[in-house]
């Protein structure tokens, strides 16, 4: 019945690219004859509407089971059935041009099911799409309407909402209204809306005062490290942003629950409901609230899932055992719905006969006082599903997921976040402490537990209402609409809520497809995908294309650096007794010489090579094959030199960039074609006037001269591969194709995880003994 | 008291033990009632007044030679090239046999009037000795004579300008050495004769010598086909050198040997009881023992090297031979099999050996695992005049700790071969066709063998050449004692107590085997009958 009542008939679509508008078009091509869609997209910026349309919605495994139906006729029918026009909800008359209006004003119905469902977005993109949204398709269909000459009412507009617009109401939450039905009073929507407007640009500003840019600052110097001025002034810039971002999403979430929501989702998608009630009542309107959606049970296919909602993080952190606690009243409901009950109930109630305008009938799609999945349940189905299939960590080891107690939502808060504290306090002791390598993935690990914790954190904040709702959804006019449906409708269009099978549902369907869809690691193999994505990138490195290869000295090819060198040039010629007197009051200087190389690389060398000053050159190049032979290559990383010579052996140049002295590094020239160190400027006497000829190639001047080296050589920096140790080489390493961390400092270990950069641990050759003191000797 | 004669000890109940070399630390193994252990022969009386001794060896040569100062005269070239770094092993109590030897040969230059002198160390493909090592060997007094002026080389075989062509042999074996050597009136070499190797035309013909002529006899044909290499006459590695030396000869190039030969006395007084039979050790000696062997067990690795590295041994000159190269040779000969020759009837299923700290190429540096297996399966495995000590199929048992440690100073290219090249595989002629050449001419370790002081890129090669007749004889290796991981990439197993390694090698040798032990220190050579 259903089928036949819509055949021929054109949807516009908002929303498609997202979870339920994927299923719809998918349930409107595949179960209507003949049907049209038109897909409001927003163009990207590199590809247009159409594109993204096919590329996102139409390719989308949703479409699988027709596209296998069809076979070579998928292709030609979807390009025919299917039309995109460019467009944003949160623009007034959805910003549509002239061929979009036609194409709207073609439509016999409208569903609007684009909303951001993130419930930590800034409230005022929250308002601009959720509560204005409703409002601006409305516009453009009187627009659309008005310029083909055509009666608006004629088109159905059916509007998603969410069931939680009912906020923090305890007992049955009807299908109406809330104007109808609420016992808090409803602000003022047009306030609302103008003080949201207003909010960023008061964000932008207050972002910008000079107190808070110092202390932007100060963090993006501990994230980085000594990086030079123009990415400090990037990172600066990105967490300004990202402190405007938070403010906006904390004034949202305390603006909601000051008027009874529990976060900006809900409050915004309430008051867009109110407004399309409130200017909009000579339109034909219906209102769809589904509550959680979750995958499919049936269509397209059982399982079916689009992006990462609301309950598979949480899930999967659980599954991980990081989140060891999560609040909830045990015998609450978890209000649930799958995904294909949703478009059913869009698409039964489009068949169904339209409403008066005004009217605007609400659909609850909720399966809570129908057929309520009680919250205990749940977790018990969870917890039982994931020690049958467990996850296992990197070790290959099983998980054992935790046992939950159902704590009130403060306990669990209070714990996540002193645990937080904590963490927060080890890691700023830890990233002091000069770990490299191997030891550094310590402070990563920690790193990564940091953000499990937060994003623990951040879950109960925002979703913990959710499994404490006490609200129950009323779903009469939905059971309205099945008791509508006749025989034929029942495989396409079942929507009775009284249908789901919880225990099937769960560990049949939705975890399996959870799991799958996380890329967790369900078997205990050790060896993980990362290794084998190194050693790919390893070989890919080391082809034949012709190229060339950078290398950092200090800590990348030896463990050693300028105050090493100084020590055994100056210790050569002392006693031994005052070799070790000397090498003590250098290294209690190290941590004054440390904190001035953490602040700026180039001021360092500069203040450090001062101590050169009337050294005799000839003697330090004399000594220099000593220095090599009894000291520098005894701290060299044998894999670094092979390395190097492996680059050769591929007809790729080597190039040494480094802020040693150049005798210093004398002795490692035939390994490469270019070297770069600094030189020092001589008096009349051949004597070492301690300042350097040219500035010292750090920071962004390495990036420039692996630009310049490239060039020289005909190659490009995409081609490039360049090898260094710390932050401080941050700008050579962005600066080319093949970035390779080598026993990176922490700071560079988590960049370099982040960005999916080749990470070496290269180590010295074992032997000698671990601490090789710098002191001067001939062989 | 004339030294006891060496022997073959018949374990039975009341053998208190044997001691094992281990590395840097010794181990005391019981073996199996029946095995027999071989005893070297005692050390020989030194010569009493050494410096006489030479005198009388430089103006009495043997062969077809002049005394020394006949062969001397105003405004000739006099090269006198001397033994490297290598020999002896340990290092021996100065004054060194080589100042000695050369002090006497520099006064009679003198006083003949030559002028032009040079002195090179005879490396081939060894790496360059350092300051301290030449100072040793040379003495302070020649050293800062020599070395300021530049008159003190060390061989480079690398040196495209340093090397001068001489032909080839009637087999076809390039002969080229030193410039400064061909070009010379007179060479004199003086070397040191630890073990029957060492020595003869070899001592010229290798140690002056380049890789163009050294690969044709460093190779695996060769070293397959010399069983064994410490007994010349059975030696495909010195007939090669034997026709260079003559090719050499032939060239019109004039070599005055002298070769010294040492006794066995290898350790101080505190290591004593590594010089004395077991059953024999006093209270004394075993407290040493004790206390030495508890102690190395608890000291880092590298800290154990250092101090095994500070030993000097207090060798005594047992002979001097100086003239014509074979001649002094023979001579030679005789007095080192005198010393360290045992007869020993039959081959046994398994042959035992302790591995000491040091081989003739990590001096005062690492003994890495690719030297651990030159040092057994080539040098100890060949300690044998007739038949090998152990039969075909049969296991080698060596104690030493194995590490995979390298130093990256002397032996870089070790560290590729052991990554690289072992990783892919063992065998000695696959390595030699596949890898060889690569290695030989890789710039890199050129440059550090010539300006460092590494061993040549291809050397790590010849360790492997050397134990390829080994390689081939036997059923399996085991390394008691030596990590799991490192013996693997070898080829071989470990064990960590003998019991497991006799258990191991039951597999090939059956449950009854045979078991004959090499008893070192000191050295100790078998003529298997």
């Amino acid at each position: 019945m259903i089928a036949e009542k819509l055949a021929g008939k054109t949807f516009f679509v908002t929303g498609g690219t997202g979870f339920l508008g994927t299923a719809l078009a998918e349930r409107i091509l595949a179960a209507i004859p003949d049907s049209k869609l038109v897909l409001l997209v927003r163009p990207g910026r590199r590809s247009s509407a159409m594109d993204r349309a096919w590329r996102e919605v139409v390719n989308n495994d949703a479409f699988g089971p027709l596209k296998e139906r069809l076979g070579n006729d998928f292709e030609p029918q979807m390009r025919a059935r299917v039309s995109a026009v460019a467009g944003d909800v949160s623009k007034n008359a959805l910003g549509l041009d002239e061929a979009g209006l036609a194409a709207l004003a073609g439509a016999d119905f409208v569903v609007h099911s684009a909303a951001t469902v993130s419930f930590d977005s800034p409230l005022p993109s929250a308002v601009s799409v959720n509560l204005l949204g409703p409002s601006n398709v409305a516009s453009a269909i009187k627009l659309a309407c008005a310029t083909a000459g055509i009666d608006p009412a004629g088109k159905h507009f059916i509007s998603v909402s969410t069931s939680y617009v009912a906020g923090y109401r305890r007992g049955l939450a009807p299908e109406r209204l809330l104007r109808e039905t609420r016992f808090s009073p409803i602000p003022s929507i047009d306030d609302e809306v103008a003080f949201a407007t207003e909010l960023r640009s008061k964000m932008q500003s207050e972002s910008r005062e000079p107190e808070k840019l110092a202390r932007f600052e100060k963090k993006a110097r501990y994230d980085l490290g000594a990086a030079g001025g123009p990415l400090l002034a990037e990172k600066l810039e990105k967490i300004r942003q990202e402190w405007v971002d938070d403010r906006l999403v904390e004034i949202g979430r305390a603006r909601a629950q000051s008027l009874g929501w529990p976060d900006a989702y809900t409050f915004t998608k309430a008051l867009g409901e109110e407004m399309l009630a409130r200017d909009h009542s000579d339109l034909t309107i219906s209102i769809v609230r589904p509550s959680i959606i979750e995958s499919s049970m049936i269509h397209p296919y059982a399982g079916w899932i689009k992006g990462f909602r609301m309950a598979e993080p949480i899930i999967v952190s659980y599954a991980r055992g990081l989140l060891k606690e999560f609040p909830g009243v045990p015998e609450g409901i978890l209000d649930v719905i799958p995904v294909d009950f949703v478009t059913s109930a869009i698409l039964a109630t489009a068949a169904a006969a339209a409403p008066e305008p005004g009217a605007i009938p609400v659909y609850q799609v909720a399966s809570g006082s129908s057929n309520p999945l009680r919250y205990k349940r749940l977790v018990d189905l969870v917890r039982g599903w994931f020690q049958e299939h467990p996850v296992y960590d990197a070790d290959g080891q099983p998980i054992q997921v935790p046992e939950w107690n159902f704590p009130g939502r403060g306990r669990v808060q209070r714990q996540l976040a002193g645990l937080s504290r904590n963490l927060d306090l080890v890691d700023a002791i830890a990233r002091k402490l000069p770990l490299r390598g191997e030891r550094a993935e310590l402070v990563t690990d920690l790193d990564e537990k940091r953000q499990a914790v937060r994003r623990a954190l951040s879950y109960v904040e925002l979703y913990g209402s959710y499994a404490e709702t006490e609200a129950i959804f009323d779903v009469t006019n939905l059971l309205g609409l099945a008791a509508q449906l006749e025989e034929s409708d029942a495989e396409d269009f079942h929507l009775n809520p009284n249908l789901i099978d919880w225990d099937r549902f769960v560990t049949e369907i939705h975890l399996p497809s959870v799991v799958r869809h996380a890329r967790i690691k369900t078997t205990p193999e050790r060896k993980g995908a990362s290794s084998r994505r190194e050693s790919r990138q390893t070989e890919e490195i080391l082809s034949d294309t012709f190229r060339i290869a950078v290398f950092d000295l200090e800590n990348t090819v030896i463990a050693s650096n300028v105050v090493d060198a100084f020590a055994w040039y100056a210790t050569r010629d002392l006693s031994l007794g005052k070799k070790a007197l000397f090498a003590l009051a250098l290294l209690a200087e190290g941590p004054n010489l440390m904190a001035v190389d953490r602040a700026d690389r180039g001021d360092f060398l500069r203040t450090f090579y001062r101590r050169y000053s009337r050294a005799d050159r000839a003697a330090l190049e004399e000594g220099s094959n000593d220095l090599f032979n009894g000291y520098l290559l005894k701290k060299a990383f044998p894999k670094a030199i092979e390395r190097i010579r492996r680059h050769r052996a591929h007809g790729h140049r080597t190039i040494l960039i480094t802020g040693a002295l150049d005798f210093v590094v004398e002795p490692l020239a035939p390994l490469f074609d270019e070297v770069v160190a600094c030189t020092m400027t001589e008096d009349a006497r051949g004597r070492l006037t301690g300042n350097l000829d040219v500035a010292p190639p750090t920071g962004e001047a390495r990036a420039l001269l692996v630009e310049e080296f490239a060039r020289a050589y005909g190659t490009t920096t995409q081609d490039a591969v360049a090898y260094a140790d710390s932050t401080s080489d941050l700008p050579m390493l962005e600066a080319v194709g093949y970035p390779v961390a080598v026993n990176p400092e922490p700071k560079l270990l988590q960049i370099a995880k982040k960005r999916g950069w080749s990470v070496e641990n290269w180590q010295r050759q074992q032997g000698h003994p671990p601490l090789l003191l710098p002191i001067g000797r001939s062989l | 008291m004339s030294p006891r004669p060496g022997f073959v000890l018949n374990v039975d109940k009341s053998y208190p033990g044997t001691l094992f070399w281990h590395g840097e630390g010794f181990r005391l193994e019981k073996l199996p009632e029946g095995s027999r252990v071989l005893y070297p022969p005692e050390a020989m009386p030194a010569l009493r007044d050494p410096v006489a001794a030479i005198d009388q060896a430089l103006d009495y040569p043997v062969g077809e030679s002049e005394p020394l100062s006949a062969l001397l005269r105003p405004g000739m070239k006099l090269t006198i090239a001397f033994d490297d770094v290598s020999l002896p092993l340990p290092p021996m109590e100065a004054p060194d046999a080589r100042s000695l030897v050369i002090e006497r040969v520099l006064e009679r230059a003198a006083r003949a009037g030559v002028e032009d002198v040079v002195l090179i160390a005879a490396l081939a493909l060894h790496r360059r000795m350092t300051e301290s090592e030449l100072r040793h060997a040379l003495g302070d007094r020649v050293f800062d004579a020599f070395n300021p002026r530049g008159l003190l080389l060390q061989h480079d075989a690398e040196d495209p300008d340093g090397l001068t062509y001489l032909g080839k042999t009637a087999h076809g074996e390039d002969v080229e050495i030193s410039r400064r050597a061909a070009e010379s009136d007179l060479i004199v070499y003086v070397n040191i004769n630890l073990v029957s190797m060492d020595g003869g035309h070899k001592s010229v013909a290798t140690g002056l010598s380049s890789y163009k002529s050294l690969r044709h006899h460093h190779n695996v044909e060769t070293m397959v086909h010399s069983r064994s290499f410490m007994d010349m006459h059975h030696s495909e590695l010195h007939s090669s050198n034997w026709r260079m030396g003559r090719v050499i000869a032939e060239s019109g190039i004039k070599i005055f040997q002298i070769e010294t030969t040492l006794n066995t006395n290898t350790f101080p007084k505190a290591f004593s009881f590594l010089q004395k039979r077991e059953w024999e050790w006093s209270l004394k000696d075993r407290v040493a023992f004790l206390s030495a062997s508890k102690s190395l067990e608890v000291t880092p690795p590298w800290l154990a090297r250092n101090i095994f590295s500070s030993i000097r041994s207090p060798y005594g000159l047992t002979g001097v031979n100086a003239g014509e190269v074979e001649a002094v040779h023979a001579g030679t000969l005789k007095n080192v099999y005198k010393q360290q020759l045992v007869q020993v009837e039959g081959q046994s299923d398994i042959l035992t050996m302790g591995l000491p700290f040091v081989g003739p190429y990590n001096v005062n540096s690492i003994m890495n695992p690719i030297l651990v297996y030159c040092l057994g399966l080539g040098y100890f495995f060949n300690m044998y005049k007739g038949q090998p000590l152990v039969r075909e199929g049969g296991v080698l048992i060596m104690s030493h700790p194995t590490r995979p440690e390298f130093d990256p100073v002397f032996h870089p290219s070790y560290i590729d071969f052991w990554e690289n090249v072992l990783t892919q595989t063992r065998d000695p002629k696959e390595i030699e066709a596949r890898f060889e050449r690569d290695f030989a001419e890789d710039p890199w370790y050129i440059h550090l063998y010539r300006t460092g002081h590494a061993y040549h890129g291809v050397h790590p090669f010849y360790m492997w050449y050397w134990g390829a007749h080994a390689l081939e004889h036997l059923g399996a290796v085991i390394i008691l004692g030596g990590d799991a991981k490192a013996a693997r990439r070898l080829g071989f197993m470990a064990a960590s107590t003998m019991n497991d390694a006799l258990e191991m090698a039951s597999q090939y040798v059956g449950v009854n085997p045979s078991i004959t032990h090499l008893h070192s220190p000191p050295l100790v050579m078998a003529e298997v009958l």
